[in-house]
């Protein structure tokens, strides 16, 4: 009891002062005084069938922006960016958007049909999918909304809410070309319409090229299953382009000979140009960058002398071939490292290692990928789209270091 | 006794890689029965094809939007708080804020009858008759003034009203007009950079 009531008081003056521990200014702490934990015994096995983070380690979670949407179920999440390492996205922690909330689906009345123009028809349900030949491969996936709030200026402060619509992730699943050949899908049959169990019925037409290429119906994410904000029991992949058509909970895939103009792909995830017309079938989210370290959420805080700068890229086109940092505000350069392993359409961490001397700098990331294509800046970008595109800015970003180590998100001209 | 049991079975079923042949995928999933296919094939083209048999207006649409549409669309489409405005916005497109309704921005009116049947109203979907689904979507072309407030809308009919900003629209052309390929590395910038917006100004971020 007096050991439990230790421990307790203990853990709640640790997790009021986890802030100041993060930040490196604890100044209370003695690492080298003896420790509860190194006294009294931790918890046993059976404790936690499903672990989870270190309590210290709550302040790494998702937000939203309340604002931003309607609601809170018509809405998106976002990845905390800033918090993460290498170039996978834990579960937990996967960014979500949703069109009518979170589905909580029973695989036992969940079933995945292919019809139209098919020789054959099928149902699978996910035991059937599972006996399939399957694959697993990493793919980011990102909102074609990532980075809309700042089409007109710097709006947030923060790379969990600039650049945390995107996640990546190992998917395990079958090959789409696998369950089309079961099919027998129909020469004429170029566009297959996805559509979701939800309570949106999310639909979306995808070429049947794509579908052939490198699509798959996934089941697992990270080596375990789907988590319901993420399709369980199963979704589309669809490598490389925009993550609304990675329709979740896929009850249903429909080949026909034309696209169908879905909401999702008229009055949605469209792109109004300054002349009012607007682009459709905007898919590919081309190459894009984020500098996640320094950040808002990682300052340098008086902090002089060596760091690392980190960050990720990735590009919907290929694999990231480069990305070069800028310390001046976009008008000198230096090639930045791949942390590798470098795979397509997945993110690519960079690192730059820097001895900042407290100089007030304006940081930014630029990468390019294997077909030659180079993240523009908001000035290119702005030129051909105006500001009311809302989606695909992959404009090259800009953080403002100060002199205290301070980092806030600004746009330059 | 029981192992040497076990190692008869074994060799038996033992097959050598020479032996081996891979088999390929065959006899997993069910046929979808037409039934099957009927309960779920509910999505409708810009050509027609998926329209159930129906009919409305938007005499008879009013009640209803007002009973099941109103509460976030607004009594006439113009919408409450944040939720989605239907109506106006006409010639806005280019304007510093558009406003992208069903009748400024839409290009199909095929578009308007699969959205509401599959995802309306907000939090009781798949709930309407196919009646319903013309009444609403005609009460909502009308007040956008593409049909008659009379006018009865139909299987036969639906897909050939003519949306106002259809010939607006243009595939990704990004490949072309945004091909970026320049990788400048130094003196890249001809004038002084200057800081134009900063986030912290405006003030919206969300707080712990």
């Amino acid at each position: 009891m007096t050991n439990a009531l230790n421990r307790r008081g203990f853990l709640a003056a640790g997790a009021a002062s986890a802030g100041a521990l993060a930040a490196g200014s604890a100044k209370a702490a003695n690492p080298f005084e003896p420790k509860e934990w190194g006294q009294f015994l931790g918890a046993g096995v059976d404790d936690e069938p499903y672990g989870t983070p270190s309590e210290y380690e709550a302040h790494v979670i998702r937000r939203n922006v309340p604002w931003l949407t309607a609601d809170s179920v018509s809405s998106i999440n976002f990845t905390p960016l800033a918090d993460l390492e290498g170039f996978i996205t834990p579960n937990g922690l996967h960014f979500e958007r949703h069109h009518g909330g979170r589905a909580i689906v029973d695989p036992a009345e969940h079933r995945l049909m292919i019809h139209g123009l098919v020789d054959k028809p099928l149902v699978f349900s996910l035991d059937d999918l599972k006996r399939l030949p399957s694959i697993s491969r990493f793919y980011f996936i990102e909102c074609a909304a990532n980075g809309g709030m700042e089409w007109r200026g710097a709006q947030l402060n923060g790379c969990q809410f600039t650049h945390g619509m995107v996640s990546c992730v190992q998917y395990t699943g079958v090959k789409l070309s696998t369950l089309m050949e079961m099919v027998g899908a129909k020469p004429n049959g170029k566009w297959v319409l996805a559509e979701g169990a939800d309570a949106a019925g999310m639909n979306r037409s995808i070429p049947m090229e794509k579908i052939m290429d490198d699509c798959m119906i996934a089941w697992a994410q990270n080596g375990e299953a789907l988590r319901p904000g993420q399709g369980y029991p199963m979704r589309l992949v669809v490598p490389g382009f925009e993550g609304n058509m990675w329709v979740k909970w896929i009850r249903r895939l429909e080949i026909g000979d034309m696209p169908w103009f879905a909401r999702e792909e008229t009055s949605k995830y469209t792109d109004l140009l300054e002349d009012g017309r607007a682009r459709m079938f905007t898919w590919v989210q081309d190459c894009n960058s984020v500098i996640t370290r320094p950040s808002p959420e990682k300052p340098w805080l008086d902090r002089k002398g060596f760091h690392m700068i980190s960050g990720l890229a990735w590009s919907g086109r290929g694999s990231v071939k480069g990305v070069d940092i800028s310390l001046d505000g976009g008008n000198n350069w230096i090639p930045a490292d791949l942390e590798g392993p470098v795979m397509p359409k997945c993110l690519t961490r960079f690192n730059l290692p820097f001895d900042w001397q407290g100089q007030e700098m304006l940081i930014q990331s630029r990468a390019y990928d294997d077909t030659g294509y180079v993240q523009p800046t908001f000035a290119q970008n702005r030129a051909v789209r105006g500001v009311n595109s809302i989606y695909h800015n992959n404009s090259v970003h800009t953080w403002h270091i100060k002199p205290d180590g301070r980092v806030e998100n600004v746009q330059l001209v | 006794m029981g192992l040497t049991g076990l190692f008869a079975i074994g060799l038996a079923t033992a097959v050598s890689a020479q032996d081996y042949q891979r088999p390929s995928v065959s006899g997993i999933g069910a046929v979808a029965q037409p039934e099957q296919i009927a309960a779920w094939d509910i999505d409708v083209r810009p050509d027609g094809l998926g329209l159930p048999v129906g009919k409305g207006t938007a005499e008879e649409g009013e009640e209803l939007f007002a009973d099941r549409c109103a509460q976030c669309h607004g009594d006439f489409g113009e919408g409450v708080d944040r939720w989605p405005v239907l109506t106006g916005g006409h010639d806005s497109l280019t304007e510093d804020r558009p406003e992208k309704t069903v009748g400024s921005y839409w290009p199909y009116s095929s578009t308007l009858f699969d959205y509401i049947n599959r995802a309306m109203p907000y939090g009781d979907a798949k709930t309407l008759t196919p009646d319903e689904v013309y009444a609403l979507s005609a009460y909502i072309l009308a007040e956008n003034e593409i049909v008659e407030r009379d006018q009865e809308l139909n299987q036969d009919n639906f897909a050939q009203i003519e949306m106002p900003n259809r010939a607006n629209f243009f595939a990704d052309d990004r490949a072309v007009s945004e091909a970026y390929t320049e990788r400048c590395m130094s003196n890249c910038k001809a004038e002084a950079v200057n800081i134009v917006s900063a986030a912290p100004e405006l003030d919206v971020t969300p707080e712990e």
